[in-house]
């Protein structure tokens, strides 16, 4: 298959909030947000209750597919970082470890300098985790050792999903 | 691919519907939009033209309740139909859990209901993908109309590999609800197998 699941577990994902809490408050941004490449959003912090965080996930994947598809036309590998600049509110947009989107969001009481600089030392560390919680889900899965939920699923399972 | 989150317990996975331009993809969606219970959807995105094309995608988050513990989401995605899309389609597939192919059933639609599904074949495998292996479905939408083709016909050309199939009206609706609950049920056991 094209790219291996994703598959988080307890103890990186509060590794990974550890991470962007202290980023959210380097960079003093309002809100920030880790998406998978294929749109699901992964984790957030800061104030996320003001935004629908699954749409924001989802547009936020589209955009980066959209202008990785712009770099692959004129010969560049992708746009490792994007940048929306709006009357109040900005989005810096970035790639980590070549397939999780980090989206910070400021105003004007931070600055795109600050927010590329904390983000950069934040990425190197969010690359370590992912790169740690691919290698465990595939020792997991290679061990054949899994508490996936879904061995037992039926029909009825389904089924009721839909009553 | 699908995501799982262990540590919120969230099962999520991604659905998109493809087919030749003005087959019925979005309204498939807005249907099953209008359809269910407020708490169980996100909000629905079109990034339409303004003569209502899809320019990039239809996408629509469900939240459809829980299987042993875990909370099952399901996000539907449509690509624009639009030949000349094509650079976008092949974005919208990055990730793709299942497909939904929707033929359009009228007569004059044949030649763009093969090429399209020529289309999707062709873009898969340039994602690494074996639309063979996916989870894939197939819905002969427009049965309402006058001058359609019999679903024998549509079966004899659409749907060599007898996957499930469907006739629909995603107008109003007939078939809308079947299509996406077969769709989930071979995701949801594909991802059974697959561990």
């Amino acid at each position: 298959m094209a790219s291996p699941q994703l598959v988080m577990y307890d103890e990186e994902f509060k590794q990974i909030n550890a991470v962007i809490d202290r980023l959210l408050r380097e960079a003093n941004s309002k809100v920030i947000f880790l998406v998978d490449k294929n749109g699901q959003l992964i984790t957030g912090c800061g104030e996320t209750e003001r935004f629908d965080t699954t749409s924001l996930a989802s547009l936020t994947a589209g955009n980066i597919a959209a202008t990785g598809g712009l770099a692959k036309l004129i010969g560049e590998k992708e746009f490792s970082i994007l940048f929306h600049e709006g009357e109040k509110d900005n989005l810096h947009i970035s790639i980590v470890a070549g397939r999780v989107i980090l989206v910070v969001l400021f105003d004007s009481r931070s600055s795109l300098g600050l927010v590329r600089l904390r983000v950069k030392k934040a990425s190197e560390e969010l690359a370590g985790i992912f790169g740690r919680l691919l290698q465990k889900s595939e020792e997991k899965e290679k061990s054949g050792e899994s508490e996936f939920p879904f061995a037992e699923i039926t029909d009825d399972d389904i089924d009721n999903l839909f009553s | 691919m699908s995501f799982i989150n262990y540590a919120s317990r969230e099962i999520n996975c991604k659905i998109v519907y493809y087919g030749p331009g003005l087959c019925g993809k979005t309204t498939n969606l807005q249907f099953v939009y209008q359809k269910t219970a407020p708490e169980a959807k996100g909000k629905m995105i079109s990034l339409a033209t303004e003569t209502e094309r899809t320019l990039f995608f239809d996408f629509l988050p469900l939240a459809l309740g829980e299987i042993r513990g875990f909370k099952t989401r399901f996000h539907l995605y449509t690509v624009p139909g639009q030949v000349f899309y094509d650079a976008s389609r092949k974005l919208i597939l990055k990730g793709v859990d299942g497909v939904v192919f929707v033929a359009d059933s009228q007569e004059e639609r044949m030649d763009a209901n093969l090429e399209s599904a020529d289309n999707l074949r062709i873009n898969l495998t340039e994602q690494g993908y074996d639309l063979d292996k996916l989870p894939y479905v197939i819905q002969y939408n427009k049965r309402d109309l006058p001058g359609i083709v019999s679903v024998e016909e549509l079966r004899r050309e659409l749907n060599p590999t007898k996957v499930p199939d469907f006739e629909a009206c995603a107008a109003t609706g007939d078939g809308v609800f079947e299509t996406l609950k077969a769709i989930a049920k071979l995701i949801l056991f594909d991802l059974k197998k697959g561990r």
